[in-house]
């Protein structure tokens, strides 16, 4: 490998990776996060803070409802779809789930091929991700406007039960389809990247001025697995709680 | 996490790591789904839903996010500042049951019930 200054471990590899390993990392006077990129390591310390921003979401939450005197709206009932003949309970995000999911799936693979330095296999599989993630999003435009002409919710009142339940549904899910659209808009250009073969020839970025490599596929791949995470919280929380 | 100083070359693992824990995931998000469907109620409800949840969390960040290779200065500085927000969800919990009791004996005293 051409490039490996950045992961080199000058020699602390030999470290064991137990509790004393953890302190010599942390007290070595070098840098922290022996083996892992900058650009990655920053990844990381994005999610946690995100990572907060959607607890605090969710314990809002859960807040307004153990502090409402009003039921709270029925979830399987709502987001209930019929093809026909019965209403399915929750149908439709259920399909959301494993859409999300799958896009994951594909994402690690291409992670993995970029690794391997598979241009045209990494670059299809970050378009197919970025794919399942729009049709994700659209589907989810699709239950916003199911709800709001369909339904009557808003974020001051529905006509099911305590008024909070609009505020929340558009503030949590909202955040996160947010998430989900940057995130297509990061896959695609990414792609590009990719299948130009910019991580192979070390053009320079036209933002940072840095050299792409292919561990920047990884570190979209910790944001699109993240967005996938969160999506795990918000089906347990907000829809089948 | 024994191999976990050994990746100089970055995070590559088998292919079938992947569809392994892949399959996992489509299983647990359908296991979740029939809590709901089969209108599992209460307690036992609550209990497999955060069984399902934790463990598709669990299985995304050690694998998917190759959290399970990393080494423990990164686990640690990831892993544990979230831990904070369940004493924030304990705190919070202690707040709404009080908003709820004085909901309860406020609203009534002013319709006059």
């Amino acid at each position: 490998m051409a490039e490996t200054t950045l992961t080199d471990t000058g020699g602390h590899s030999a470290q064991p990776n137990n509790m004393s390993g953890f302190v010599s990392d942390w007290s070595s006077d070098q840098r922290t996060f022996k083996n892992v990129p900058w650009g990655k390591a920053m990844m990381w310390v994005f999610l946690l803070s995100d990572t907060f921003i959607f607890s605090c979401f969710l314990l809002s939450y859960m807040t307004v409802r153990m502090s409402s005197t009003v039921a709270w709206p029925p979830a399987t009932e709502i987001f209930a779809l019929s093809f026909g003949g019965d209403p399915i309970p929750m149908v439709l995000i259920a399909i959301m789930t494993f859409i999300l999911i799958t896009s994951s799936g594909t994402m690690v693979l291409a992670v993995n091929y970029g690794y391997r330095k598979d241009r045209k296999k990494t670059a299809l599989l970050l378009i197919v991700t970025a794919l399942f993630g729009a049709s994700f999003v659209g589907l989810q435009a699709f239950e916003w406007t199911k709800l709001i002409v369909d339904e009557g919710i808003r974020p001051w009142g529905n006509s099911m039960g305590a008024p909070q339940f609009g505020a929340v549904f558009f503030m949590v899910t909202g955040f996160h389809g947010f998430h989900v659209s940057v995130g297509v808009l990061f896959l695609i250009l990414m792609a590009r990247k990719v299948w130009r073969g910019d991580y192979d020839t070390g053009k320079r970025g036209f933002f940072t001025s840095k050299k792409g490599k292919y561990e920047d596929v990884e570190t979209m791949g910790l944001y699109w697995h993240f967005v996938d995470l969160v999506w795990v919280f918000i089906f347990a929380f907000f829809y089948l709680w | 996490m024994a191999d976990g100083n050994t990746h100089v070359e970055g995070q590559q693992h088998p292919l079938g790591v992947y569809i392994k824990i892949w399959g996992w995931l489509f299983v647990l998000s359908a296991c979740s789904y029939a809590v709901d469907y089969f209108h599992v109620q209460s307690y036992l409800r609550w209990t497999l839903i955060l069984v399902f949840m934790m463990l598709k969390a669990g299985l995304i960040v050690a694998f998917f996010m190759h959290m399970r290779w990393e080494r423990l200065a990164l686990v640690y500085a990831i892993m544990l500042p979230p831990a904070a927000v369940l004493v924030f969800v304990a705190i919070m919990m202690f707040e709404s049951d009080n908003t709820l009791m004085l909901r309860k004996t406020f609203f009534s005293v002013l319709s006059g019930t």
